[in-house]
C-alpha cells in the first residue's frame, strides 16, 4: 500500500515493520513525532523518558533482554545521551537496537547548529541517511538488520527538511523476529577495564568490516551521468543536486555517512573530471575525501552555516535560478510569542519590574527574553539554568533567580539542584510549572503523572523532589497573582540560603484548562497610558490612543486587569 | 507532468498543518508524487509559518526555493508579502485578506504595510484575494480561514469534487466535517 509519510512517521513505520517491541525518548524538534507515531502501535511499548540518556539506556536494557528497541532525539539530546553511545559501542546489542538523532542546519527550533555525523565516526557506529520518506522507513528497518548481523547500536541521522516533510512511502506488514535469549556475558556487558580493554579492538574490527560493507552496500549508489562533474550528496543536499541537475551530472549518493566508503569514492572520483561535495554543515564527507588524497571541492564553494537550498546549490554551480521579487516595504518581523493567556507571562513581567538577573533555560519561557519582557539573561542547554544559577551566586552575582520549566526540570535541573542543596548557597530557583512540555507540542512528562498514551501513572512530585534534594524554603506561587507573586520572589532572594518557587498554573492551551470570558477595554476609562502594553499580549492592540482587544485571542486571565491603575480593563 | 509548487503561508495556529495534510491526501488519491513540509516547533507560537507543497511525476527536493511558486496561498495578507519572493515570475497570490497585526505593529513599533495586493500586481503577480475569514464564519467558525484558503486553491487543480470530498473526510474529524465541506465550498465559489 502506498501511502503519503512525515519522514518522522516513515521512521516510526519503519521502527513498526521491523518488529521492534520497546521506544524510549524525550522529545525534541524536529524529532518528537517519530516517538510519538511509535505510540499509535500497539504492538511496541512506547514511553517518554525523562532525558535521552535515559531514553537510550531504556532502549539498550530492553535490547539486551531481547527485543528490538528505539530511541529518538533531536541533535543536542545525543550529547546528554552520548555517554550511553560511547560504551554501548563497546557492549554492542543482543537484538537490534536503533538510535534516530535529528539535525536542524538552520535552527528552526534548536539553540546550536551542530553536526552528529562526529558522534558516529567517534563512538565508531554505523550511521545511516536517509534522503526521503521512503528511505526513512526502508533504511531504518535495514539498521535494525545491520545492528543485530554486527552487534552494535546504529544511529539514523535525519535533518528538519526530511524529519518534516511528507513524501510517498510503501507500506508493509511488522515481522516481529523471535526475541532473542539474554545470556549472561559479563566480559560482553560489563563495561570495567579489564573487560572493556578486550572489547575496543572488537569495535576497531567492527568498523573495518563495516567500511568493507559500505564499498558495496544497496545504501550508497552511484548515478552516471555526463562526467564533467561528479557530485557527492546524501540527505537533503543529493535531493538538491537532483534538484537542479537531474540526471544531468554524476551522482555518488551516500546512504551510509559512517563509515564512509573509499574504494567506492576513489572509484568514482577516477571516472569525472571536477569532484563535489555537496553538505549541509561540516566538511564532514569532504574531509575524508581529502584524507584519501582527492582534489576535491566543498565548503571552498557552500557555506559552513545554515541550511543548503536548490537556488544556493544551482548558483553555486553557475546554474540559471529565479531569484524572485521583493516587496519594497518593510516587513514587520512575526516573531514567536508567549501565547495569550500564557502562565509564563505574568512571571517574566514581575522579574523584568525587580530587575533581578535571570539564568533561563529552554522551553516555551525562554521566549521571557525577547520584547517586551526581557527578562531573561542566559539561557544555554536543558538543566543549565539550576548549575549555572549556583555557579553565578558562587561567582558572586547578585539579585538573581534562576528558571526551569516543569519538563526542563525533570530532563537535567534535578542533578543541579542536587548540587545546591548539598554545596547550599543563597540561589533562588523558580521551576515554572504549566503541567505539560509546552515547546515541543504538549507531551506529558514525569511531573504530569500521565504516560504517552494518555493513561494515569507515576506522577514526580516537585515539592517532594525539592524537599529530597535538601531544600527547605519551597513556595508555590500563582504567577499570574502579580502582586503576591512580586513579594515571594523578594522574599526569597533575600533570604540567605537555598529556597525553590513553584510557579504553578497550566499552559493556558492545555484541553482541560478553563479560559474566562474574553476583557473589554473601558474606553471612557482607558487614559492611554499602555502599561497594558507591557507584558507583551498578542491579544492587546494599541488604536486610536487607547487600548483594544481581541476577543478572538483573549482568554480573561486578569495578568493586564493588574497593570491597569484606572480599571479600564473589564469583564 | 512538470513539477508544480505551491507555497502555503500563514500564522502559526491558523491550521497550516491540516490545509497541507489536505493537499497531500488529495495529491495521493489523484496519483501524484509529492512532497508536502510542515512546520513544527517555535513557528506555531503565532509565528510566521511557511509549508510547501511540490507535486508532479518525481519531486526531488522537499522545499521550494524563492522565485519558484507557481502558486502562493497565504491565510493573512501580510505573510503573502513576507513569503513573495517566493513567486515565480507570473505566479499568483492566492491570499486572505484578513491582517492579523504581528506583535511590532501591536506594540506600536511598526506599521502594517498599506496597498499590498497593489504592490503584488505592481510586480507582475496575478492576485486572488477573498475574505476568508468572513467566509469561515459564514461556514461556522472562524477556525475554517484555513479550509475555506483550500477551497480557493482547488480551483487551479483538474480535480473532482469527489478527490476534494475523500481528502476532506481522511483530515477532518466527523464532527467537523460539514462546517469544513461548507468553508470549502464558500472559498471554491467566492
Ligand atoms: C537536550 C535537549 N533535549 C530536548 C530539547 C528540546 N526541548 C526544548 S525545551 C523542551 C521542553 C520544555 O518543556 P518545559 O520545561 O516543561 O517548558 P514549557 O515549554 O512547557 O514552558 C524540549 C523538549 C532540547 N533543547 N535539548
Amino acid at each position: 500500500m502506498k501511502s503519503l509519510l512525515l519522514g518522522n512517521a516513515a521512521v516510526a513505520r519503519g521502527v513498526y515493520e521491523a518488529g521492534a517491541c520497546v521506544a524510549s525518548s524525550y522529545p525534541g524538534t524536529p524529532s518528537t513525532e517519530i516517538t510519538a507515531n511509535i505510540a499509535t502501535y500497539d504492538e511496541i511499548y512506547t514511553e517518554w523518558a525523562p532525558n535521552e540518556k535515559v531514553g537510550m539506556e531504556v532502549a539498550w536494557g530492553a535490547c539486551l533482554a531481547g527485543k528490538r528497541s528505539f530511541t529518538g532525539m533531536k541533535h543536542v539530546g545525543l550529547n546528554v545521551a552520548a555517554d550511553v553511545l560511547f560504551t554501548i559501542s563497546y557492549t554492542g546489542v543482543n537484538a537490534g537496537l536503533v538510535c534516530a538523532v535529528a539535525d536542524e542546519p538552520g535552527m528552526h527550533s534548536s539553540q546550536n547548529e551542530q553536526d552528529s555525523r562526529y558522534y558516529a565516526k567517534s563512538a565508531k557506529v554505523p550511521m545511516l541517511e536517509p534522503a526521503d520518506s521512503s528511505e526513512c522507513l526502508e533504511f531504518t528497518k535495514y539498521a535494525y538488520e545491520l545492528s543485530e548481523k554486527y552487534d552494535t547500536p546504529v544511529l539514523l541521522r535525519l535533518c528538519t527538511r526530511i524529519c518534516h516533510s511528507q513524501s510517498v512511502v510503501e507500506l508493509s506488514d511488522r515481522v516481529e523476529p523471535p526475541a532473542k535469549e539474554y545470556v549472561k556475558n559479563p566480559q560482553k556487558y560489563v563495561m570495567m577495564p579489564t573487560f572493556a580493554r578486550p572489547r575496543h579492538p572488537i569495535v576497531e574490527l567492527r568498523i573495518l568490516d563495516l567500511k568493507e560493507l559500505s564499498e558495496d552496500t544497496f545504501l550508497n549508489r552511484v548515478e552516471m551521468g555526463e562526467t564533467d562533474l561528479g557530485i557527492i550528496a546524501s540527505g537533503t543536499a543529493y535531493q538538491y543536486v537532483k534538484e537542479v541537475f537531474g540526471d544531468k551530472v554524476s551522482v555518488l549518493k551516500l546512504g551510509m555517512i559512517n563509515p564512509l566508503p573509499e574504494k567506492l569514492i576513489l572509484d568514482f572520483a577516477t571516472k569525472v573530471k571536477r569532484l563535489v561535495v555537496v553538505e549541509e554543515l561540516d566538511p564532514f564527507i569532504e574531509d575524508h575525501c581529502k584524507k584519501l588524497g582527492l582534489k576535491v571541492s566543498g565548503k571552498d564553494m557552500f557555506s559552513i552555516i545554515g541550511e543548503l537550498s536548490p537556488n544556493i546549490v544551482a548558483e553555486k554551480f553557475g546554474m540559471p535560478y529565479n531569484d524572485g521579487k521583493n516587496i519594497e516595504d518593510d516587513i514587520p518581523a512575526r516573531p514567536p510569542v508567549m501565547c495569550a493567556g500564557c502562565s509564563h507571562r505574568g512571571l517574566f513581567y514581575t522579574l523584568g519590574k525587580i530587575k533581578a538577573t535571570v539564568i533561563g533555560d529552554i522551553g516555551c519561557y525562554t521566549l521571557g527574553a525577547a520584547p517586551p519582557l526581557n527578562a531573561m539573561d542566559v539561557c544555554i542547554c536543558m538543566g543549565g539554568s539550576v548549575s549555572g544559577l549556583h555557579g553565578f551566586v558562587r561567582g558572586g552575582g547578585k539579585n538573581v533567580v534562576g528558571v526551569i520549566g516543569d519538563s526542563t526540570f525533570a530532563h537535567m535541573g534535578v542533578p543541579g539542584l542536587i548540587d545546591i542543596g548539598y554545596n547550599g548557597s543563597d540561589s533562588t530557583l523558580i521551576i515554572l510549572d504549566n503541567s505539560t512540555t509546552g515547546m515541543t507540542g504538549h507531551q506529558e512528562n514525569p511531573t504530569t503523572g500521565v504516560n504517552i498514551k494518555g493513561e494515569k501513572v507515576g506522577k514526580m512530585d516537585i515539592e517532594t523532589m525539592c524537599r529530597a534534594c535538601g531544600i527547605e524554603r519551597i513556595t508555590v506561587v500563582d504567577p499570574n497573582k502579580l502582586a503576591e507573586c512580586e513579594k515571594v520572589i523578594k522574599e526569597e532572594m533575600a533570604a540567605p540560603g537555598p529556597s525553590v518557587i513553584i510557579a504553578r498554573r497550566p499552559c493556558a492551551l492545555l484541553k482541560t484548562t478553563k479560559s474566562s470570558p474574553p476583557l473589554k477595554v473601558d474606553e471612557e476609562k482607558c487614559t492611554g497610558c499602555k502599561m497594558c502594553m507591557k507584558i507583551g499580549c498578542p491579544a492587546i492592540s494599541f488604536k486610536n490612543k487607547k487600548a483594544g482587544i481581541n476577543k478572538t485571542l483573549c482568554v480573561g486571565c486578569d495578568v493586564c486587569t493588574q497593570l491597569c491603575k484606572f480599571d479600564a480593563l473589564v469583564k | 507532468m512538470e513539477t508544480r509548487n505551491i507555497v502555503i503561508v500563514g500564522v502559526g495556529g491558523q491550521g497550516s498543518l491540516l490545509a497541507c495534510n489536505l493537499m497531500g491526501k488529495a495529491l495521493m488519491l489523484e496519483g501524484y508524487d509529492a512532497k508536502v513540509s510542515e512546520v513544527h516547533g517555535m513557528s506555531q507560537r503565532g509565528g510566521a509559518v511557511v509549508t510547501y507543497v511540490r507535486c508532479g511525476k518525481k519531486v526531488y527536493s522537499p522545499i521550494v526555493d524563492k522565485g519558484q511558486a507557481e502558486l502562493l496561498v497565504s491565510f493573512e495578507l501580510l505573510e503573502a508579502a513576507r513569503w513573495f519572493e517566493l513567486l515565480a515570475p507570473g505566479g499568483t497570490v492566492v491570499t486572505n485578506t484578513q491582517q492579523i497585526n504581528p506583535v511590532p505593529v501591536i506594540m506600536g513599533l511598526a506599521e502594517y504595510p498599506e496597498n499590498l495586493t497593489d504592490k503584488f500586481e505592481a510586480l507582475g503577480a496575478k492576485v486572488d484575494a477573498i475574505d476568508a475569514l468572513t467566509l469561515a464564519e459564514e461556514a461556522g467558525s472562524s477556525k475554517t480561514v484555513n479550509i475555506v484558503m483550500m477551497g480557493r486553491l482547488s480551483k487551479y487543480f483538474p480535480f473532482s469534487k469527489d478527490t476534494w470530498d475523500k481528502a476532506l473526510e481522511a483530515v477532518v474529524p466527523p464532527k467537523f466535517l460539514e462546517m469544513n465541506k461548507k468553508a470549502f465550498e464558500l472559498g471554491m465559489n467566492a
